[in-house]
């Protein structure tokens, strides 16, 4: 604990010192230096306890409800890592973006802004170690407002303002369901600590827990990205900062993943079957919806974005087939569930971090993340390039890395399923397997895309032709998260038995039966580590084949073959829109294309257009219709305020009138 | 016993082919195999003496299920000039999702009903159902007339094959099961048909829309 | 020692495949055709030639082949032999034969983007679509085997033959498996191996711009693919391990070979479909390994 609280005081120290007036260079060092120092003694402080263990401390504060009540348990401690990894990385990663935005006195936001930061990643410890409702509320506001300051870095442009205004509303409709939830439970349970409400879910002093279930799922779920809450995502990650992003896909989105445990938990016992089975198909649909609609992105962070969708949605299923476990008795579906899903977002963190920090050095170096305006960055950015392949293999969930070791672990959950008696929960655990075969394959096209076409083949504008690779100050956080990354690809039987302990956790467990559940996952996982070590050894080996061939053979460097066409340019290059033409053919709908042909009629059209765009369609159809019913309404109202003062007061006795005539 | 839900199997086949196939002529031919698996049926329940009544019902419904009507239905396919090509509403491989939806619904609802114990061989009640389920299918969710008559007769051979457990048993209604088919077939598929396209020039009952006021 | 030599069969046995296919056709078609072992030749000489490498490419252009060639050899080392275990096996293990089955893929996708050709990317742009849907089906073929025999792991799966009597819905399993080698080995009528047009191509344009040890070993590993498909389809139906074990590896081998004649054959009568009906057969076999794998749990 006391590494947590050194934590959280050094970060407090490098807000303060962001804001301080000493100096504007000074000060835009101090803020990420206190965050990057604040991420180190946190990770020092995971790193040296055992995960298994639990502790916890009551302070006193002065509000009349609550306590300032924090723990940490094995739950909080795997949700706390990703967010100590990539605090430190991205503090790093930030100040060398942001250092050459300090020429302007007046417009130097860095101070503010590293404020933030180091409020974000505050609030983020906190809510993880919060023991208490209304502790936990508060810190869940703290944490949901600081990124609308961060977000805005750039809001000189129009897109980032209204991706502001997005982020806004979305944190706080969710915000108003956890505050709903919590408010609801405390009713039912008289006490605020987590202790008391649990309980009470014991005890069965809960009025209506389905509704409390659907409260934390609409709630956390909007936090987390599931359909249909998952708009904001798209239009957020590509509007902030790129260091900014990485901490909020990594470390951010995993607080919904931690609220609904945290709730599932407390709600404990209630658990009702079907909150399994709902939970299980909503994270199997927002895995394949995701995934999808990131297949048909043409700009890198919109597809970063929808795939972080994909990932939640696994780890949701996971969650869910935990829950399904637990209430069938079950021990291996739920063990190998919660621990599956725990792996999965810790690798998700790792690799989209990386994934959102590389995408941040392509913005900086060529100035754009569309696809059409990048091209052969894996010869000007080499680094970034190969980081970027190396994490796009993780998140497609592709041996020898991680990302595979996780979906092996959600897989063995289903296959325990078909222990389950009945025809149809056989029948639903083999479709669920069915569609993650699905989502692996598309996940696998659309990382192919995103690196192919950005990173390979020949650069489609003048920018991407003179891209300048970044400084050692802005790779040094890639190469720490690449080396994290190789690092729980080779210790991912250990990684399996850390996400087992916090599963172990989870009430209502059998522990027995759990842990050979967990040590039979284990044994799995040292094979799958032979095979890619086998794997590893085969590459280098055809590798040093071939260089030893071609240099007693000769090697030859020609123009691409273009059978005889007179004048190619890059522009001729497969893209975004054309990759994913087939897929479209069969899977236009779900993926949320839409082409419109302009051409001549007639054959030999001398005029032709064809424009490929990929909007939301719930946010068109569903949420912008929503508001702005809402803002007609809210207009509609405006005839009340009209500025003619007699008429307030005329209210204002109206008012008083009514009151008297119903009081008495 | 082996052989009887290799015909109910066979039959489930049938029945995913009618949801995927691409041609006319094609659907016309997997009428007359449903036919050929269907006259098996009765034999399989054949009550221990009475093999002669069997074996006439068997025949008889090869002949008017296996024969008849294919032949019916490739006659009037080749009068009237129709594209070849089946016209769907609804995409073919979303088709063959909701006939393995179908086939689901069927075996959980087999575990619903309140049957007598012994009255159904396994695979039966399901391979009926789907029948039915994938005829309906049809009738729904492709555009010509003629789709939706094949859809109709398929509906019906499911609902024949629901009876045949009740065969060995003195089958009068089985018997009158069979003539109905007859019956609807000849005056829909013979007059109806041939009316439309005179009428309408064209056997697309999308166009009946247009008789709206 | 057992399960080495199964691999060992398949490094050695691999390229006479292809030859056989290419044989079958070639007599189906009235020519004579290229000898049997024509692979090994092209496999010489290919190791022998040097390479003309595009200037747009990177590292990836070779990497690309190296790792798609590793990962199917890794892919082998999980399929059981006749009548024997694989040489690593554990629950869920065709799960990872998909997904390095996946990364060969990549490696292709990738080293074709490489090139900064459209005909390249055409063609990694169908591979990426149509294998993302032979994925599902993939499983859920394995998921009936394993809803038969009762086992997670391959090697548990394969060469239990048909348990007891002739079940008609297992009988579906190599049928279907055998459209899967059709759909993932580009073999018609998904994809037509022998030209290099931009109407017919899927796997050949991916390989266009590769030479020398690249293409050797692109060849191998399409080979050892081949292999390993023909492999699956023959040990769902082969009861190998009731069987002695030099008829078991007798009766493997020889059904690998029908498996390849019955490619020949069926490339020579049918024609390659069209794009848009590529999905509708793989969409047909996914319903029939549905069909299969429900039928199966129902019991």
């Amino acid at each position: 604990m006391e590494f947590f609280g050194a934590s959280l005081l050094l970060y407090l120290l490098g807000a303060v010192c962001a804001l301080c007036p000493v100096g504007r260079e000074l000060a835009a060092r101090l803020g990420p230096l206190g965050a990057l120092a604040g991420s180190l003694a946190g990770l020092a402080g995971i790193l040296r306890a055992p995960v298994s263990a639990a502790s916890q401390i009551i302070l006193p504060w002065g509000l009349p409800v609550g306590s300032l009540s924090l723990g940490l348990d094995p739950a909080s401690r795997l949700f706390l890592l990703p967010v100590y990894v990539l605090g430190a990385a991205c503090a790093v990663s930030g100040a060398a973006a942001l250092s050459g935005h300090g020429e302007h006195a007046c417009r130097d936001r860095r101070g503010p802004h590293w404020f933030f930061f180091n409020v974000l990643l505050a609030g983020l410890c906190l809510v993880m170690a919060a023991r208490d409702a209304v502790c936990f509320l508060l810190a869940w506001e703290i944490m949901s407002l600081a990124p609308f300051f961060l977000i805005s870095f750039h809001d000189d442009e129009a897109e980032v303002r209204e991706a502001t205004w997005v982020y806004l509303v979305a944190a706080h409709l969710g915000a108003v369901c956890v505050i709903a939830f919590f408010a609801a439970f405390w009713a039912g349970a008289g006490a605020t600590g987590f202790d008391a409400l649990a309980g009470a879910a014991a005890g069965g002093r809960l009025a209506a827990p389905s509704v409390l279930f659907l409260l934390a799922l609409v709630g956390f779920g909007a936090k987390i990205g599931l359909p249909p809450f998952h708009i904001w995502l798209p239009d957020v990650y590509p509007a902030a900062p790129s260091h900014v992003t990485a901490v909020m896909s990594g470390g951010m989105i995993n607080v919904g993943v931690y609220g609904l445990w945290r709730a599932l938990e407390l709600l404990g016992p209630t658990a009702a079957p079907w909150w399994g089975w709902t939970v299980a198909g909503i994270g199997i649909a927002a895995a394949l919806s995701g995934i999808l609609q990131a297949l048909a992105q043409g700009n890198l962070k919109r597809l970063l974005a929808y795939s972080s969708v994909e990932n939640m949605g696994l780890v949701c299923l996971g969650l869910g087939l935990g829950l399904v476990g637990r209430s069938s008795g079950n021990e291996t579906i739920a063990v190998l569930g919660f621990a599956g899903a725990v792996f999965h977002m810790l690798n998700h963190a790792v690799f989209k971090g990386l994934l959102f920090l590389c995408a941040g050095e392509v913005l900086h170096a060529v100035g754009s993340v569309g696809i059409a305006h990048l091209g052969g960055l894996g010869k000007r950015l080499p680094a970034v390039g190969a980081l970027f392949t190396l994490a796009s293999l993780g998140i497609a969930g592709l041996p020898p890395l991680s990302g595979f070791a996780g979906e092996l672990v959600l897989a063995l959950a289903l296959l325990s399923g078909f222990d389950l008696p009945g025809l149809l929960p056989r029948v639903a655990m083999a479709a669920m397997l069915a569609a993650l075969a699905g989502v692996g394959g598309f996940a696998l096209a659309a990382f192919a895309k995103a690196s192919g076409l950005a990173f390979l083949g020949e650069p489609r504008t003048p920018a991407a032709a003179r891209a300048v690779p970044a400084g050692r100050e802005a790779m040094a956080p890639l190469y720490f998260l690449a080396a994290v990354a190789a690092l729980a690809a080779a210790c991912s039987p250990g990684l399996l038995a850390l996400a087992g302990q916090a599963a172990l956790d989870f009430p209502g467990l059998d522990p027995a039966p759990a842990r050979a559940a967990l040590a039979m996952a284990g044994g799995v996982l040292w094979s799958v580590l032979a095979i890619s070590a086998c794997l590893l050894g085969f590459v280098a080996a055809f590798l040093l084949l071939r260089s030893r061939l071609l240099a007693a053979n000769g090697l030859r460097r020609q123009p691409t073959w273009g059978c005889g066409y007179a004048a190619p340019t890059a522009r001729i290059q497969y893209g975004s829109g054309s990759f994913v033409e087939p897929t479209a053919k069969i899977l236009g709908l779900p993926m949320g294309l839409s082409r419109r042909l302009d051409m001549d009629a007639g054959y030999f059209p001398a005029r032709g257009a064809l424009a490929v765009a990929s909007p939301d369609r719930i946010k068109l159809r569903l949420f912008t219709p929503l508001f702005e019913a809402v803002g007609r309404a809210c207009d509609a109202l405006k005839v009340v305020q009209h500025g003619r003062v007699h008429l307030y007061i005329l209210y204002v006795l109206a008012t008083v009138i009514l009151l008297l005539a119903w009081k008495l | 016993m082996e052989l009887f839900s290799s015909v109910m199997v066979a039959l489930i086949c049938v029945n995913l082919g009618y949801l995927a196939v691409t041609r006319l002529r094609s659907l016309a031919r997997l009428t007359a195999v449903q036919g050929v698996l269907l006259s098996l049926a009765p034999l399989l329940f054949a009550a221990p003496g009475d093999h002669g009544h069997a074996l006439f019902l068997s025949l008889g419904v090869l002949a008017i299920k296996g024969i008849g009507f294919p032949w019916l239905l490739a006659r009037t396919l080749s009068r009237l000039e129709v594209n070849p090509v089946v016209e769907p509403y609804l995409g073919y491989n979303l088709s063959l999702l909701a006939g393995v939806s179908g086939l689901l619904f069927s075996l959980w609802l087999e575990t619903r009903l309140p049957f007598p114990p012994g009255l159904f061989p396994p695979l039966l009640f399901p391979a009926a159902l789907t029948s039915i389920f994938t005829g309906l299918t049809l009738v729904v969710a492709r555009q010509k007339a003629v789709t939706q008559v094949i859809g109709y007769l398929a509906a019906e051979n499911g609902i024949f094959l629901l009876g045949t457990p009740l065969s060995g048993q003195g089958s009068v209604w089985l018997e009158l099961s069979v003539l109905l088919d007859v019956f609807v077939a000849v005056f829909v598929m013979g007059i109806a048909l041939h009316h439309i396209s005179k009428t309408f020039e064209s056997i697309d009952v999308g166009r009946f829309c247009t008789l709206r006021d | 020692m057992h399960t080495l030599a199964h691999l060992l069969l398949a490094l050695l046995l691999a390229p006479l495949v292809p030859g056989v296919i290419n044989r079958v056709k070639a007599r189906m078609a009235g020519r004579t055709g290229r000898p049997l072992l024509q692979t090994y030749y092209d496999l010489a000489k290919l190791l022998h030639k040097g390479s003309v490498i595009s200037q747009t490419s990177g590292w990836v252009l070779g990497a690309g082949p190296a790792v798609s060639l590793a990962a199917i050899l890794c892919a082998l080392l999980l399929l059981p032999g006749a009548g024997t275990d694989a040489p690593v096996r554990f629950a869920g293990d065709f799960m990872l034969m998909a997904y390095l089955l996946g990364l060969s893929r990549l490696g292709l996708v990738l080293s074709a983007l490489d090139t900064g050709s459209s005909f390249e990317g055409m063609g990694a742009s169908r591979e990426a679509a149509f294998s993302a849907l032979a994925e599902p089906v993939l499983f859920l073929c394995f998921l009936s085997l394993s809803a038969d025999t009762g086992s997670f792991s391959l090697s548990g799966m394969l060469g239990a033959g048909l348990a007891g009597a002739v079940d008609t819905q297992r009988l579906f399993l190599p049928v279907i498996l055998f459209v899967l080698l059709l759909a993932e080995n580009s073999r018609i009528p998904v994809d037509d191996p022998n030209t290099h047009l931009e109407l017919t191509m899927i796997h050949e344009v991916m390989v266009l711009d590769h030479a020398g040890p690249d293409m050797a070993h692109i060849v191998y590993g399409a080979s050892l693919k081949l292999w390993l498909f023909a492999a699956l389809t023959v040990l769902s139906v082969l009861p190998a391990r009731d069987m002695a074990a030099p008829a078991a590896w007798a009766a493997f081998v020889g059904g690998v070979f029908l498996v390849a004649v019955a490619v020949g054959v069926t490339e020579s009568i049918m024609a390659r479909l069209r794009m848009e009906r590529v999905p509708r057969l793989l969409g047909g076999a996914g319903a029939l390994a549905a069909l299969s794998l429900v039928l199966m749990v129902w019991r």
